[in-house]
């Protein structure tokens, strides 16, 4: 079990935390990366571009799913985006954008990620506000609410549990899409691994491992938290992803 | 990226050129798919009949599934590495545990569907257990599984692709060689074969699921 002994090597090792010359590194142009050889450093990285990824898809999914669900039109939509982006490969993804003027990095791989975390939010949202009860919709427009006021003060709070929970996916998939980034030259903690299989040092392979796997199961357990202490009461059961 | 030789997305010539090569992955990619789809839901049938007859192991199944499905391919091929070395069957391991969650659950869901007065008429007319799990509520879960094998099939071709890392990620080994020499056509026309082949294997599941349930088609024609 000297792979384990390896692992343990490497995770106890301090510089590999810190970096051998600090978090970040200058670049050419008088700038600034992430440094690759600081676990404290890839992580933040790997947080940054898995962020930058769920809100740039919340920012269109969520207010396109709540539109369309509202209307309660483009069903077949939502479902073909999600069919389509689970057979699309996201190697697929991200080499095709190297290869075009969208080029390789980190901002290609967020476009990327981003993507991916689309259909989530998207069905998740379209459903809930879908599948709020007629009869509250059409209670609430005979006390005098407006369209708009519906849509914000009654569906909303009732799409809610399904909405966070949109986002709860899509949050934990792209924290495990994004160590793909290390494929095509970008930043994040798939680097380690990356690094560790091209220099044949498993230990390291292992512990890059173990490290992917813990951010994941974090931020899916916080992203759990957060989603609970966000839902009313009354609506905390029995809310489960559609997608 | 802006070199003078032509670079096209779309090449018939390097499709014919390359043909042994693209067909080699194709062939690798079709297999392990198939292979890994076959032992997950081999693997998922017992468990989620388990889950079912023992109350209190459904949790901890469900559970322990949805833990390892979590964990990104990346670094379940990283966990695995070290110990199946490089190659085919830390491939293999890994589909077949991302597709376990997505089987138990489908089957599991549609096990627990099936309508009660059903199991009662065949308890009635003295089915054993056995007969009764094959007979009557599989039959009728049916529909379930097929939609939970559909969704373990298509993404497991996607993620074979990962298995670049460790050397053997079939159509993958394409884009991303492709990617290492910016050869525009060998990504493009393997990121289009991976889809194609997930629709055909999706549209053949579907197929063999008409076949399988003559009695579904006879009810949407009535």
């Amino acid at each position: 079990m000297s792979i384990w002994a390896d692992a343990w090597t490497y995770v106890s090792t301090a510089v590999n935390w810190t970096g051998a010359h600090g978090l970040t590194r200058p670049t050419f142009d008088g700038g600034w990366k992430f440094a690759h050889d600081s676990i404290v450093a890839l992580t933040i990285e790997h947080l940054y571009m898995s962020a930058a990824a769920v809100i740039t898809a919340a920012v269109i999914a969520l207010p396109l799913g709540m539109a369309l669900g509202h209307a309660r039109r483009g069903g077949g939509l939502t479902v073909v985006l999600s069919n389509v982006s689970r057979a699309m490969p996201t190697l697929a993804l991200l080499t095709l954008f190297a290869a075009s003027s969208i080029g390789f990095g980190n901002r290609a791989v967020i476009i990327a990620a981003a993507i991916f975390a689309f259909p989530p939010i998207l069905t998740n949202a379209y459903t809930g506000m879908a599948n709020v009860d007629v009869d509250v919709t059409e209670a609430a427009v005979g006390q005098g609410l407006t369209r708009l006021q519906v849509a914000t003060r009654v569906e909303l709070p009732l799409a809610w549990p399904l909405i966070a929970s949109g986002l709860r996916t899509s949050a934990a998939q792209t924290v495990a899409t994004v160590p793909l980034a290390a494929l095509v030259a970008g930043g994040g903690l798939g680097v380690i691994i990356n690094t560790g299989l091209a220099t044949q040092a498993y230990g390291q392979v292992l512990a890059g491992g173990v490290l992917v796997a813990a951010l994941t199961l974090g931020v899916d357990a916080a992203m759990g938290l957060l989603q609970r202490r966000l839902t009313p009461l009354p609506l905390r059961v029995g809310a489960r992803a559609v997608a | 990226m802006h070199s003078a030789a032509p670079n096209p997305w779309l090449s018939w010539r390097y499709v014919e050129s390359n043909w042994s090569e693209i067909s080699h992955q194709l062939g690798i990619h079709t297999t392990l798919t198939l292979e890994a789809v076959a032992i997950a839901f081999a693997l998922a049938f017992p468990l989620a009949v388990l889950a079912r007859n023992v109350r209190w192991l459904t949790r901890p199944i469900l559970g322990t599934a949805s833990v390892l499905y979590t964990i990104p391919s990346l670094a379940l091929f990283a966990l695995l590495a070290p110990f199946t070395g490089i190659g085919r069957t830390t491939v293999l391991i890994g589909l077949v545990t991302y597709a376990l969650l997505v089987l138990v659950r489908n089957i599991l869901t549609g096990l627990e569907g099936v309508d009660p007065d059903i199991v009662d008429a065949a308890r009635g007319l003295g089915y054993s257990r056995g007969k009764m799990l094959f007979a009557v509520e599989v039959p009728n879960a049916l529909p379930s599984i097929v939609a939970g094998l559909r969704i373990a099939t298509v993404t497991t071709v996607a993620l074979v692709t990962v298995g670049v890392v460790v050397g053997y990620g079939g159509l993958g080994q394409l884009m991303f060689r492709g990617f290492q020499s910016s050869y525009r056509a060998q990504i493009a026309t393997s990121s289009l074969l991976c889809v194609a082949l997930a629709l055909v294997l999706d549209l053949a599941i579907v197929a063999a699921a008409r076949a399988a349930m003559p009695w579904a088609r006879r009810r949407r024609a009535a």
